[in-house]
């Protein structure tokens, strides 16, 4: 138990520490690095907490894919981040004071913590004890919560859709690739024989 | 008959002042002089009629207001006092009609200055035959409205205009006084009808009023209030101030509302309400200091004034101190009597100023006349005449009427009769001194205004005539009617119209007074008479060191006892400056800072603040997020009950 | 181990809509921009369908999927409103977008998924299930508010609103978080009964929640992304932004508030009337600075919102509940006829440069058009809250629940604000009637003089038989409880 503890507060600071450089660091190459810390991280936690396939999915998705997606959009897009941030310092005092208001009253709520003695029954859906955890998420995934499934599956349609409209533009002067043009393309429209003199040169 | 009397003059005053611009200023003089003689004749015949034959009358109009308890009626009450004052405002009114086809004869706006005097006439008669004390109020009023519109006839003239506006005001403070009267009366008897009003007023006796923690005698109280109204109207001492400013007015108006009827009406008024003030010794007791004190003050001031209205006028204030004497005294009768002689007299000494005006041009300073007496011999004689009357000459009207006051005031029985007496007697000997200098600096002596005596020239018939009668009537009006004012006659020709007491028997008593007594007020008006001769025929230079010597004092009777300046000081500049606090402070700063301007004010200074909380960063707006919610939790945590 | 498919009937709404959204969108896909008529009208058509299926639903109350998914009469009030809602919008855009060359078939697809999220959070019964709906709708909702994609404003108000969204879930995620902690359960009942004793964890939970809550029907201090929104975004837009989601966040904030929080009535109560002063007096103040009129239709709608949440502060017990919520509902369906009637108006102001947007432009358009302008009239008196127009019968019933419940302050500050707020409905009649003509502006579509006359209508004659909507509205409050 006290190794289970000990690794939680060190993933759980690490975490922190790192979302906080985040936001913090100078480079937004290295924010990005501090972020894939924090997401491993967090995926120790999940390890902790005995969701293995969460903290695999993290591992995978979040630091294998959306992760390096963000720094190649960060090496690529030549966005002057410091320039972005200039009104960063300006507003630490107030934002530090609102930060630490929230952060006091949040310790005083958690020292004041009492679970009610029912609530641990409450869990809608415990796990069962004789399958995996991936197992468990499989059985509730698609018959407890296929509701929410599907509204997440909308939602990612939404973002979708979104992300063309916003973004996909059929430019008036670009050349597309039209396969079946070209496939239909015969002799009589590729080419066309000119007979050219010599010395008078291609006109009209 | 009593409606013709009544109704003609507001029929000629609808007529000229309605169609006045279609026919014409001639028709609309020849219209509402014409009503109003017509007017005056029955007003005789009324006279004779009533007073003479005892006829008494009350012609029902019509309901003028029914609301619960209080019924008022428009209705004409037709007795003796109303018949005299009938005969009086009748009589004056169409001479001075007459005499302003003349005198107004270049002025552009005739229709308008006849229909002005015919309704200033018919509101003067619906005052004088109320039968209650609303309609008596609206005559008041009435005559006070066309008061101020004929003094400010002229409005071009800045004088003219202030004059007419401070006449309203002064009138307004006594009038507010009436009419807290009225409100008495009708609170403590239930009935604003004269003869429900004199039945109930014995029972009155002992009763107070709770008057802003006061408990004061009902009967006194009511008395006072009423008299605060008379002493507006007909210039007492303290609200006197308006009448010489009013002189400002056209010469006729004057005439007719400032010397003959509607300056007489607060006497009327007090005779009028007799039973009222028999009732009432320390509200008689008053009436008598008022008026001897306007008596001797008004005398003192005309002494040195030099403006020949303003002299006559500053008489005419004395003359109705005189006849508050007498109602003071309880000696109504005579106080009417009086009030019947002056009329005739003082309009007579007006219209004959008047006359002179017109001779010089409109110069009204007596310091720049002299010598007029072979220019206007007419108007000469006939100002004579006036002036004999009012400084009581033997057998004159004038005689007649003010010794019949001085031996009341001799005679009269309360606390204030034999200061009433002192203050006559020596206003006799002021009044004969100052009417004599008028004449003196007038028209004998030499002229001091070369250009304008040359082309003095008397004046034409349409304003003689007038002189003659008006000096007729300062003659006859007095011995003839002896009897029936002060004599034995007076309980049969006065009746219920007038109401002594049991305990006056002031009538009887004036009867007694000693010779020298008697004698008295003759022996002062020719010692006047031999000073004012003696200053200015004799030896001019006299008065001018006179002057000098009593400096202080020749100031203080020239600027009228400072009464203008005191007002002023007191009341003008402190309300102004109430007005201007009330304005600036409490309208502009206070209703407006704080009410509609400061709201809207307020409310655009909210806007603007808050519209420049829209930055359009996007930050501030995270931040004004959790700021809010940071704001909602610490809340929670100290104060939200949980 | 089988697996019984829960009943799919109650969702059938939202099915339509959500599957008929993915059937237009592979006929855009495959059609090109010339569907882009074929699917707005399509789009319409199901949006009137899935309200009549909502009309038509039976049973009393209908749950699904674990509880999650309600339908009760609330839901199918509001439901109603909202779809007709979004259909408007639709409708009012057809020529707007033409004329400005934005046509795009995923602008109507866009809406069609926003109702779905609109649906399934006014069903929703726990708080996933109103996450999602929540983030369905937003989600479309950021996109279309940045679809005029070559307008720096429109792209700006969309990143903006984008941006503060995202905050704005992670707080309610936060709350929700927060309750789960403290309740152990997510659905509204399991919190209700767990919440009985209350507690500060409990209640931090249900700050953030508002906070999310607030942040959608745009209430004070949580609104600060609405005017910029407001006035970036396409006209059609932002009519759309005014009416239906509105709708849709007032049916969330007030089942999620009176279902799952009565066990701590003292918190939220002052949370709501904290909110809905705040939120009624910068609606009033802010909207007097205004010179753009979708700006301050901005500030009008947070105004608007402040004056229904003082309906819900009201609902706290007994049979106040009910009539309260009466009173929200009545307001939020008046309000939606009153925007959108003045949307209509906003939507045919054009010269032939193009749109304008300034109050100045309306200047004497009783002149010019004054058929047009009587009825913009009537709607803005109605918003005013002048009698008997129908916004006067929104507020009267809002305030006498709160004088009902004792919230004598609240309604006091109500009154006045609505007084003060009055003064810019007043000052664009004021403009519209004295001023000095503007040019006229060209002739108003088909579509957009419809929804002002029905909306027009509504609102002027309502008074004269008010009995079917206070009835339904009625009907639908009750079943809350």
């Amino acid at each position: 138990m006290i190794l289970s503890a000990l690794f939680f507060y060190l993933f759980a600071s690490i975490c922190v520490a790192s979302a906080f450089m985040v936001i913090a660091a100078r480079n937004p190459v290295h924010s990005v690095l501090y972020l894939i810390l924090a997401f491993v991280n967090a995926a120790g936690l999940f390890l902790l907490l005995g969701a293995e396939f969460l903290a695999m999915i993290l591992v995978v998705v979040y630091v294998g894919a959306v992760a390096v997606l963000f720094l190649f959009v960060v090496m690529m897009l030549d966005v002057d981040f410091a320039e972005l941030r200039q009104g960063f310092l300006q507003y630490l005092p107030i934002g530090g004071l609102v930060g630490i208001v929230f952060l006091a009253e949040i310790l005083l709520v958690v020292g004041a913590w009492n679970i009610g003695p029912g609530i641990p029954n409450l869990v809608a859906a415990p796990i069962p004890a004789s399958v995996t955890n991936t197992e468990a998420i499989g059985l509730v995934l698609y018959t407890r919560y296929l509701y929410f499934f599907q509204a997440a599956g909308l939602v990612l349609l939404v973002a979708m859709v979104g992300a063309i409209v916003l973004t996909l533009r059929h430019k008036e002067n670009v050349k597309r690739q039209v396969i079946a043009n070209q496939i239909a393309r015969s002799k009589a429209t590729a080419i066309e024989i000119r007979n050219v003199r010599p010395g008078q040169g291609l006109q009209g | 008959m009593y409606q013709a009397i009544v109704f003609l003059p507001l029929l000629g005053c609808l007529i000229a002042g309605l169609f006045g611009r279609l026919i014409g200023p001639r028709p609309s003089e020849v219209v509402t002089t014409t009503f109003l003689f017509i007017s005056m004749a029955l007003s005789w015949i009324a006279f004779v009629q009533v007073g003479l034959l005892h006829h008494d009358e009350r012609v029902l109009l019509t309901t003028w207001m029914s609301s619960g308890d209080l019924k008022v009626d428009w209705s004409l009450r037709i007795d003796t006092l109303t018949v005299v004052m009938l005969v009086v405002v009748t009589t004056i009114s169409a001479f001075v009609h007459l005499y302003s086809i003349g005198y107004m004869a270049d002025d552009p706006h005739r229709p308008r200055f006849f229909s002005y005097l015919s309704l200033f006439t018919f509101a003067m008669l619906m005052l004088v035959t109320s039968d209650n004390l609303v309609q008596l109020f609206f005559g008041w009023e009435g005559v006070g409205l066309m008061s101020y519109l004929l003094i400010g006839f002229w409005y071009l003239k800045p004088e003219a205009n202030a004059a007419a506006i401070k006449a309203f005001i002064v009138n307004r403070i006594g009038d507010f006084g009436f009419a807290l009267g009225i409100f008495a009366v009708y609170m403590m008897t239930g009935s604003v009808v004269l003869d429900i009003v004199f039945a109930q007023a014995p029972a009155l006796l002992g009763k107070t009023i709770n008057f802003f923690g006061w408990q004061a005698d009902a009967l006194t109280l009511i008395c006072l209030l009423l008299f605060m109204g008379a002493m507006g109207k007909s210039a007492q001492f303290l609200l006197h101030t308006w009448l010489p400013d009013a002189m400002e007015g056209p010469t006729p108006v004057s005439a007719l509302i400032h010397a003959a009827t509607m300056v007489t009406a607060g006497v009327f008024m007090v005779a009028r309400l007799s039973p009222l003030f028999e009732l009432s010794p320390t509200a008689a007791g008053f009436v008598t200091l008022v008026g001897a004190t306007t008596a001797f003050f008004a005398a003192t001031v005309g002494l040195v004034q030099n403006d020949i209205k303003r002299i006559v006028a500053y008489s005419t204030c004395s003359q109705l101190g005189y006849m508050f004497v007498a109602m003071g005294v309880g000696a109504y009768s005579v106080g009417m009597w009086h009030l019947f002689t002056h009329a005739f007299f003082k309009a007579l000494l007006f219209l004959g100023s008047g006359s002179v005006i017109i001779a010089m041009h409109h110069e009204q300073d007596i310091r720049h006349m002299g010598g007029l007496r072979r220019k206007i011999p007419f108007t000469y004689w006939t100002m004579v005449v006036g002036t004999l009357a009012l400084t009581g000459f033997p057998f004159t009207a004038g005689f007649y009427s003010k010794d019949a006051i001085i031996e009341a005031a001799y005679a009269g029985t309360n606390p204030f009769a034999l200061y009433a007496f002192i203050l006559t007697v020596t206003a006799a000997l002021l009044t004969s001194f100052y009417s004599w200098r008028l004449i003196f600096k007038t028209f004998h002596g030499e002229p001091h205004d070369r250009h304008h005596y040359d082309a003095a020239r008397e004046s034409p018939y349409v304003i003689l005539v007038p002189l003659v009668f008006l000096a007729a009537g300062s003659i006859i009006a007095g011995w003839p009617f002896k009897e029936l004012f002060a004599g034995e006659a007076v309980g049969e020709f006065f009746r219920d119209s007038l109401k002594f007491a049991d305990g006056n028997h002031i009538l009887d008593a004036m009867h007694h007074v000693p010779w020298p007594i008697v004698m008295l007020p003759t022996l002062m008006m020719a010692i006047g008479f031999l000073i004012a001769w003696l200053f200015y025929i004799r030896n001019p230079r006299i008065p001018e060191a006179l002057a000098r010597q009593h400096d202080a004092l020749y100031r203080f009777l020239l600027n009228k006892w400072y009464f203008d300046e005191l007002y002023e000081l007191v009341f003008v500049r402190s309300t102004k400056w109430l007005g201007r606090l009330l304005w600036k402070g409490g309208d502009g700063w206070l209703i407006d800072g704080f009410g509609p301007d400061g709201v809207s004010a307020r409310v655009l200074d909210v806007t603007r603040n808050v519209v420049r909380l829209q930055t359009g960063y996007l930050y501030h707006y995270a931040f004004a997020m959790l700021i809010g919610a940071a704001a909602l939790i610490t809340w929670f945590m100290f104060a939200g009950g949980h | 181990m089988t697996y019984q498919l829960p009943p799919l009937l109650p969702a059938l709404p939202e099915l339509i809509l959500a599957a008929g959204a993915m059937v237009l969108l592979m006929l855009g896909a495959f059609r090109g921009e010339k569907s882009t008529p074929l699917v707005n009208c399509l789009a319409i058509i199901l949006l009137v369908i899935a309200a009549l299926v909502v009309a038509w639903m039976p049973g009393d109350k209908l749950s699904t999927f674990g509880g999650s998914f309600v339908v009760d009469d609330f839901a199918r009030f509001l439901k109603i409103l909202s779809f007709a809602g979004s259909a408007a919008a639709i409708l009012m855009s057809l020529t707007f977008l033409a004329a400005e060359k934005q046509q795009k078939f995923e602008f109507a697809i866009l809406i069609l998924l926003a109702t779905t999220g609109m649906g399934m959070m006014i069903s929703a019964a726990d708080l996933i299930a109103l996450y999602l709906g929540l983030e369905l709708m937003s989600l479309s909702l950021y996109v279309v508010a940045a679809s005029n994609r070559d307008s720096l404003r429109s792209t700006e108000a969309g990143l903006k609103y984008f941006v503060l969204g995202g905050l704005s879930s992670g707080m309610l995620l936060y709350g929700a978080s927060l309750i789960y902690g403290t309740t152990g359960t997510v659905s509204f009942s399991g919190i209700a009964q767990a919440s009985t004793q209350g507690g500060l964890g409990l209640v931090f939970g249900l700050v953030f929640l508002f906070a999310g809550f607030c942040f959608k029907v745009s209430a004070v201090p949580f609104h600060m992304w609405t005017p910029d929104v407001y006035e970036g975004a396409p006209t059609p837009v932002t009519a759309f932004f005014a009416a239906a989601p509105k709708v849709a966040g007032i049916a969330m904030f007030v089942r999620a508030t009176v279902t799952a929080f009565p066990g701590i009535v003292t918190e939220w109560q002052q949370i709501v009337v904290f909110v809905s002063i705040a939120s009624m007096a910068l609606g009033a103040f802010a909207a007097i600075g205004q010179r753009n009129i979708k700006r301050l239709m901005a500030y009008s709608s947070i105004g608007h919102m402040g004056f229904a949440l003082v309906g819900l502060a009201a609902a706290t017990t007994g049979d106040l509940r009910a009539q309260a919520v009466q009173g929200v509902l009545v307001y939020i369906a008046i309000y939606l006829t009153m925007t959108l009637g003045v949307f209509a108006c906003i939507l045919s102001m054009r010269r032939p440069k193009g749109m304008v947007e300034e109050i100045s432009d309306l200047a004497g358009l009783a002149r010019t058009k004054p058929a047009m302008a009587f009825l913009l009239a009537m709607l803005l008196f109605s918003m005013a809250g002048i009698p008997p127009l129908a916004g006067f019968f929104a507020k009267f019933y809002v305030f006498l629940a709160a004088i009902k419940a004792g919230l004598f302050t609240l309604a006091v500050i109500g009154v006045v604000t609505s007084v003060i707020g009055a003064y810019y409905y007043l000052l664009i009649v004021k403009v519209m009637y004295f001023d000095e003509p503007a040019p006229a502006f060209a002739p108003m579509p088909n579509e957009q003089v419809a929804v002002l006359a029905v909306t027009g209508i509504f609102n002027v004659l309502f008074f004269l038989y008010p009995a079917p909507l206070l009835d339904a509205a009625t009907l639908a409050a009750k079943s809350l409880f």
